[in-house]
């Protein structure tokens, strides 16, 4: 290992990169456009949801109930109608994503003591919207119907509680349940694998697709020297990235951050350390930068969105997803990100992440090392 | 007791020859592209290797360089086997490739300073071994141009001094003057030359015959085999098969078409405007050729004969090879 030889190829790597203004404009862009896109494009958050009601009552029990939709924050009475037909065609043209019915004999059923039943049609085409709809006007009409069971009571002159058992809900880490404040952390993960997995593995297709590889390993430079003198500069882009992503996420979109930043920071060094490893395999071995940047976006970004809980929580996934995930390096990145973010979990709780985090470093660290011969073919 | 040649010692290399193939052979599964060639190159020659796209020329370079393994015999570099010790055998050589492989979108001075640290130039000696290289390629002055925007000649001559930063004993240049225009080959030529002067032994591939002329020894190679060895004049004095006619004649295809199948030519092919015979003896020849075209209606203009250029000479090697190859066994 001659730190000479290093430092040529890292310096002249680095002359590439500045000269770029492709590769420039990922590394500097491409962190900050993500963690903008997804701070305000993704929300997971439902509000405000289009509802149509169809009063076949118009007494002013009918409406008490509808008003309790209409304070609602999830709900937005968008319109009365008066017959059925209107009500589907709602549904169906997606104006409306519910559709509520109340009987005609809603007030003298209740009035005789009798249950009322109202009716509500949910536009189930996206699932994940259909629950929540179902759970928030299950809520809603649990609250009045309580309401009323006291009233029929007190008219009785018998003495109640309006609910007699509640529940008072706290939530933790994210206190105000925002979805950027659940999102953004993992965004970090998603940054990485571009920079380290897809930048890194067209730096090396290039010089084979090029040919200036062939001049550079008739040179005395080893492998290693190789290796490392590509991948140091992007590991250093990786981490300036780190920071600039924290940085947004805290002071722009006032993500709170409850843990060690050492931790952030060695915990994101090892998760570099794994994608540019990756990168620099799949180089090796596609040796084209189409072939090479696909499979790069395969291996390390798709996982990174879809797997690694960054968006979808694992515990919901089907059993066989949730044991592939075991195998991505990204779902321990994430989890460690969440945690130190929101949770402020103290280092030493975060074993459970940090262990098989630095274990994909080594082994594909050293799969890396091995993979590149001073060799054509 | 172990012969020095066991070793890994191998003291001819050390005096007198800096480049020894011994029996090398190079397959890529079926394919024979390098089959048992065998030579020696002497110190400070320019020794050249001819032949034609495909033939084995870049496949034996590269293994030469360490970039590919070969598949059974050796080759000595500098007094390292290539097989064993690529790292010395780097160490001593420069390799231009047949691709242009320097970095285009980097400044000339930064490609130099690459490769003198790639090289290991210690850093007391690099500003003169930059000066040097910039000298020599003649790019003074352009020191901060984008390597990619110079003309193909200059290109060439940066990537020359880029691989002899280190001043090795032994440079590989891979058809070095392909793609570039005629005055820049000759001044390439120039430096190649200066160099041999110094001692440096340089060993390159060309399919360009005036370029073959320049050499001190050649090889000829076809379909991975050697097929002659030499220096230009032996090649051309003993090579031939015979002595060789110049005819001009019209028209001349079917002039080539009869003198084919005519009695005391060996062989008969186009050159330019006229055709050049392969004969046993030029002066017994000269009449019956003529005769022998009059007596098929073909207007002879000129009949003499010539001495054969390396062109003749590799026409003539080869085509007994593809005749052989082409008769059924």
């Amino acid at each position: 290992m001659s730190f000479t030889r290093f430092v040529a190829v890292a310096r002249k790597e680095v002359i590439q990169i500045l000269r770029d203004t492709r590769s420039l404009s990922i590394v500097i862009l491409m962190p900050v456009i993500l963690v903008l896109l997804f701070g305000y494009g993704v929300s997971l958050d439902l509000k405000h949801l289009p509802v149509y009601v169809w009063d076949r009552d118009g007494s002013q029990q009918s409406q008490d109930l509808l008003k309790r939709f209409q304070a609602s924050d999830y709900f937005d009475v968008v319109r009365v109608v008066s017959d059925y037909p209107t009500l589907v065609r709602a549904i169906d043209d997606g104006r409306a994503k519910m559709g509520v019915v109340i009987p005609w004999d809603f007030s003298r059923r209740l009035h005789d003591g009798r249950t009322a039943q109202v009716q509500a049609l949910v536009d189930a085409s996206d699932d994940n919207t259909a629950n929540v709809l179902i759970g928030y006007s299950q809520a809603l009409v649990q609250g009045y119907s309580s309401q009323v069971q006291l009233d029929w009571l007190r008219k009785r002159g018998q003495s109640g509680q309006l609910a007699p058992l509640s529940v008072d809900t706290r939530t933790w880490y994210n206190e105000d349940l925002e979805s950027s404040a659940f999102i953004i952390p993992g965004v970090l993960a998603l940054v990485m694998s571009v920079i380290g997995a897809f930048l890194t593995s067209l730096t090396i297709a290039r010089e084979w697709e090029r040919g200036s590889m062939e001049q550079l390993i008739s040179t005395p430079v080893t492998a290693l020297e190789v290796m490392l003198g590509k991948l140091v500069p992007y590991f250093m882009i990786g981490m300036f990235d780190v920071v600039v992503c924290t940085g947004l996420a805290l002071y722009w979109f006032r993500v709170p951050f409850r843990g060690s930043f050492a931790t952030l920071l060695f915990s994101s060094a090892l998760f570099m350390v794994v994608v540019l490893s990756l990168g620099f395999f799949i180089s090796v071995i596609a040796k084209s930068q189409l072939a090479a940047s696909q499979i790069a976006l395969v291996v390390t970004f798709l996982p990174a969105f879809l797997l690694s809980g960054f968006l979808y929580a694992i515990e919901q996934m089907p059993v066989v997803l949730q044991w592939i995930t075991r195998i991505l390096p990204a779902r321990y990145y994430v989890s460690i990100l969440k945690q130190v973010f929101l949770k402020g979990t103290p280092t030493q709780f975060l074993y459970a992440d940090l262990v098989p985090l630095t274990i994909f470093a080594i082994v594909l660290g050293l799969l890396a090392t091995g993979a590149f011969h001073k060799k054509l073919i | 007791m172990r012969s020095a040649k066991e070793l890994g010692h191998y003291p001819m290399a050390e005096n007198n020859y800096s480049v020894v193939i011994e029996d090398l052979v190079k397959k890529f599964g079926d394919f024979v592209a390098v089959n048992h060639i065998n030579l020696a190159t002497q110190k400070g020659e320019i020794f050249g290797f001819l032949g034609p796209n495909g033939a084995g020329k870049s496949t034996t370079i590269r293994i030469l360089c360490g970039l590919l393994t070969p598949t059974a015999g050796r080759a000595v570099v500098a007094g390292y086997d290539v097989s064993r010790e690529p790292e010395s055998v780097r160490q001593n050589i420069g390799y231009m490739s047949q691709r242009f492989s320097l970095y285009n979108d980097l400044k000339v001075i930064e490609n130099i300073r690459l490769f003198a640290g790639l090289y290991g130039v210690p850093q007391n000696k690099l500003k003169k071994r930059i000066d040097w290289a910039l000298e020599m390629a003649n790019l003074n002055g352009q020191e901060n141009s984008i390597t990619g925007t110079l003309p193909g000649g200059w290109k060439q001559r940066l990537a020359l001094g880029c691989a002899v930063l280190h001043k090795p004993p032994i440079i590989f240049l891979d058809e070095p003057t392909s793609g570039v225009d005629p005055i820049s080959r000759r001044q390439f030529w120039d430096l190649i030359h200066q160099m041999s002067g110094e001692g440096v032994t340089v060993f390159v591939t060309t399919h360009y015959m005036e370029e073959a002329e320049y050499c001190n020894r050649l090889a000829l190679i076809f379909r991975g085999e050697m097929v002659a060895l030499g220096t230009p004049s032996e090649l051309k004095r003993k090579s031939m098969k015979g002595e060789l006619l110049l005819v001009e004649a019209e028209p001349l295809g079917p002039a080539v078409e009869a003198l084919q199948s005519a009695p005391e030519v060996i062989d008969a092919a186009v050159f330019g405007s006229a055709l050049h015979l392969m004969v046993p003896s030029a002066v017994a020849a000269i009449p019956h050729v003529k005769t022998f075209l009059e007596e098929h209606s073909i207007t002879v203009h000129r009949v003499e004969k010539i001495r054969a250029s390396l062109e003749d000479v590799f026409v003539s090697l080869t085509a007994e090879r593809s005749q052989d190859a082409e008769k059924p066994s």
